[in-house]
């Protein structure tokens, strides 16, 4: 049977921590490694990160992250009903970003398709964004 | 943030914080910038040592003192990765950026 879990929080930078351990907290009972915990959790921390940042420009706003684990897979969704994103192509391409002001690296997509096995992105503008990633862990 | 700044050899050598994401980063740049201003800084020691995670916002902050050092002829090392840091140096190019002692 699925396991199922369902957070929503507001878009605090704070938040961010918060959401990436409750992610691993979750996934723990699979026994994923320390690399696959850690990459799991900077995945997490990447769009939880971008729906603060670009989603809500960090004014208000509630982020909620879906987690589903079916056998040794774990699937995540992280959404917001933020701006959304026009280009989604340009906004994956590696140091593309639209806030170098703020010092922003333009990494954070490529950091979860390196981290994660498949992410999908889907948004439509002003209505939000939802970015679901899958993982497989090893069985140990 | 703790710090420490050698004088003799200009070196500041900057603790970073126990978690790099967005919401740390922004302290750690002010704190970092202010004492660049304080201090004739001719290098810059990243020290990870007590960091257990970063995430690609801890690559902007890195990446924004590092030009602004190399541009005025300093340097910038990055010490004490563990194995979750030395991969997001990898996967980023941070690595080609900046010298990594383990």
């Amino acid at each position: 049977m699925k396991k199922e879990m369902k957070m929503e929080f507001s878009s605090q930078s704070e938040n961010e921590g918060f959401a990436r351990v409750a992610v691993g907290a979750f996934i723990a009972g699979l026994n994923p490694t320390v690399d696959e915990l850690a990459d799991i959790k900077t995945a997490v921390s990447e769009a939880v990160t971008n729906a603060i940042i670009h989603g809500y420009d960090q004014k208000e706003g509630k982020v909620w992250i879906t987690c589903e684990i079916d056998g040794q897979d774990v699937e995540i969704c992280v959404i917001d009903n933020g701006k959304g994103i026009s280009d989604i192509d340009k906004a994956r391409e590696p140091l593309y970003t639209t806030k170098p002001d703020l010092e922003r690296s333009g990494m954070g997509f490529t950091f979860m398709e390196a981290f994660m096995d498949e992410v999908w992105v889907a948004s439509a503008v002003n209505q939000g964004t939802r970015v679901t990633m899958k993982k497989r862990i090893e069985r140990a | 943030m703790e710090h420490k700044f050698e004088r003799e050899t200009g070196t500041l050598r900057v603790q970073m914080p126990k978690e790099l994401d967005h919401h740390s980063a922004e302290t750690l740049r002010q704190e970092t910038d202010a004492l660049l201003i304080k201090y004739p800084v001719r290098s810059i020691v990243f020290d990870f040592q007590d960091t257990v995670f970063m995430d690609s916002s801890g690559i902007g902050v890195i990446l924004g003192r590092c030009r602004n050092l190399k541009f005025a002829g300093g340097q910038a090392l990055a010490v004490h990765l563990n194995q979750q840091i030395q991969k997001i140096f990898q996967v980023s190019g941070l690595h080609k950026i900046i010298e990594v002692m383990l």
